[in-house]
């Protein structure tokens, strides 16, 4: 066995260990904590696979994004009440899980198993049609050109999610701010890393953004970093998150999969078909649907973190 | 010279995770959380320091090389300043106790 193949048996050895103790941790917060290394795991193995689209998501958005969504959860549901001192549940009930679980996880492993040798695999088409699109990472091509439509569609639903958390909202805050992130006096330490990161991680988002074109990279990934910057400033009780019925909010939110969706609807109106982009200009176009993107993937997972509206608009 | 370069990469490298290995080591063993702070974040910041200054030589171009330093420069900022966080909550939770 070579080094390399010592080292990656390590670390899915690793992964494994972690995911089980995510889910043997009796506290909330721990198991938070054992999550967001979980992700960062599996981000490294995404980079022994060689997607390191992959990883770049992983990281910010499974590990990152997830991670303070999950910590803020659990801190709210904390103050609700000690969700740990839960009754456990019976054990017909834990069987049931586990049997559930043991079934899910045999299914995958048949179908992984029974995979056909070698396995089939669109690529060699993707990268032939790659030069049509303008763009040099095929990634970045399959999500904004070749299956734009599905990736048009879950941007819609990350607006769905964040119209789900808004409607939490007892009527009479309707439109106002959700509640601050942080505590109410700034920290030193906070307000140094707002002065020093955060101008720093815009250009660095930009920047990943743009390289996205033609290096691993792209919207999603540009858009959660640009996302945690906006994050760390409301934290540090610089900026409040602002009202929901903010018209720049309302029109920021909804940019990326309106503008994806009149870019699609203006195809057959240029001769083409559905989501037909023109030839020879598509790379303008596409880097033109993923700005908006950016865009609207930054206002909308602090949105998600910020929470429901919990002040009347009034204020 | 390539010789020269190699065997520093290694050292380099190789204090480089002594010095991961001892935060970590220190983060498990250590008796209470700031002494466990210390530990962790002398990992980050000289182990981390000493892997990129072995890797310097080995990056292809001198804007390779301005990354690996950014990419150490930004991994000091949040690191450093979640431990000043980190060290204001203990300290505020034993002035409270």
């Amino acid at each position: 066995m070579s080094i390399l193949q010592v080292l990656d048996l390590g670390l899915a050895i690793l992964v494994l260990a972690v995911a089980g103790w995510t889910i043997a941790a009796r506290e909330l917060f721990a198991s938070v904590v054992g999550y967001v290394a979980y992700g960062l795991l599996l981000s490294i193995v995404w980079i022994r696979l060689y997607a390191p689209d992959v990883a770049l998501t992983e990281a910010a958005i499974g590990s990152g994004v997830t991670g303070v969504l999950l910590v803020t959860s659990g801190a709210r549901l904390k103050r609700a009440g000690n969700v740990e001192a839960a009754e456990p549940s019976g054990p017909s009930q834990r069987f049931l899980a586990a049997a559930l679980a043991v079934l899910v996880a045999a299914a995958l492993a048949t179908v992984i198993l029974l995979l056909p040798e070698p396995p089939p695999t669109l690529a060699p088409e993707a990268g032939q049609q790659l030069a049509a699109t303008g763009l040099a990472n095929p990634v970045t091509a399959v999500l904004i050109a070749y299956r734009s439509f599905d990736t048009m569609l879950e941007k819609i639903v990350l607006v769905l999610a964040v119209v789900g958390v808004w409607s939490l909202a007892p009527d009479r805050v309707w439109g106002g701010a959700p509640a601050p992130l942080g505590r109410a006096r700034p920290e030193g330490p906070l307000l140094f890393l707002d002065q020093a990161l955060v101008p720093l991680g815009i250009l660095v988002g930009i920047h990943i953004f743009w390289v996205g074109a033609d290096e691993p990279g792209g919207a999603f990934q540009g858009g959660a970093i640009l996302a945690a910057m906006w994050m760390i400033v409301m934290i540090s009780r610089l900026t409040e998150p602002p009202r929901v019925g903010a018209r720049w909010l309302r029109l920021a939110l909804v940019a990326g999969p309106a503008v994806f969706l009149a870019v699609g609807l203006a195809g057959p109106g240029m001769g083409g078909s559905f989501f037909a982009y023109p030839a020879g200009f598509a790379k303008p176009i596409i880097l033109f649907i993923e700005a908006f993107m950016v865009l609207s993937i930054a206002a909308t997972l602090p949105m998600l973190v910020a929470g429901p509206p919990r002040r009347s608009p009034e204020r | 010279m390539s010789l020269a370069l190699d065997l520093f990469t290694l050292a380099a490298i190789g204090a480089g995770a002594f010095f991961f290995f001892a935060g970590t080591v220190g983060l498990l063993r250590f008796p209470d959380s700031l002494t466990r702070l210390h530990a962790l974040t002398k990992a980050d910041n000289l182990g981390l320091g000493l892997v990129v200054l072995g890797l310097l030589p080995r990056s292809g171009s001198l804007l390779d090389a301005l990354r690996l330093i950014a990419i150490w420069a930004l991994v000091q900022l949040p690191g450093a300043a979640t431990a000043q966080l980190i060290g204001r909550a203990l300290s505020r939770r034993r002035a409270a106790e």
